[in-house]
């Protein structure tokens, strides 16, 4: 399977994927860890994957999201943005909405 | 090394009348953008054309950049 296909099956299969460098536990990176804090304060179920031992999808995800900076969180397949969008949509609200409404789905 | 001058260059010469307030340290950078470039499209579309405009210069020459992006009517119900 490619990347683009591995990708397109990761956010299907989940719904709520975070592209992010490390793990949940240890973020190697300042971003992917605030976005890992902001899905935890929201009480998400989420998965992640660690692009820095998948460089295949490291890679593959900034061309399918057409976007070059990690992390990236898809809910319900659809791409919502990288950790200043996620900080701009905890803080409004509009993430927990999200999250929420999958919770009561 | 990248200073904030040469970014808010970059994206002054990429997007038409905006107005670029940098701020960073040459390891990360805090960028707030405006322009009516910005009217009608989502935050996801926004960010996507600053990080066009940089382009390449996001692989090789800026490590990490924070960016807030806004059209000129964003800004105004912002600051209203």
């Amino acid at each position: 399977m490619d990347a683009q296909d591995k990708i397109k099956t990761q956010i299907e299969d989940n719904d709520v994927m975070l592209y992010m460098k490390g793990s949940a536990m240890f973020p190697q990176c300042g971003f992917s860890g605030r976005a890992v804090e902001i899905l935890k304060a929201c009480g998400a179920d989420f998965e992640t994957v660690d692009v820095l031992s998948n460089p295949d999808i490291r890679e593959g995800i900034k061309q399918f999201s057409n976007w070059p900076t990690i992390p990236q969180l898809y809910i319900k397949g659809e791409f919502i943005g990288g950790s200043d969008i996620m900080l701009e949509l905890y803080q409004n609200g509009e993430l927990q909405d999200k999250i929420n409404a999958l919770k009561a789905g | 090394m990248v200073t904030p001058e040469d970014i808010k260059g970059w994206i002054e010469q990429g997007i038409d009348d905006c107005t670029v307030e940098i701020e960073g340290d040459g390891q990360h950078f805090y960028a707030t953008v405006i322009s009516p470039a910005f009217s009608g499209k989502n935050r996801v579309q926004q960010h996507q054309l600053v990080y066009q405009v940089l382009g390449d210069r996001m692989k090789e020459q800026i490590h990490a950049l924070s960016m807030q992006t806004m059209s000129p009517e964003e800004h105004a119900a912002r600051a209203g």
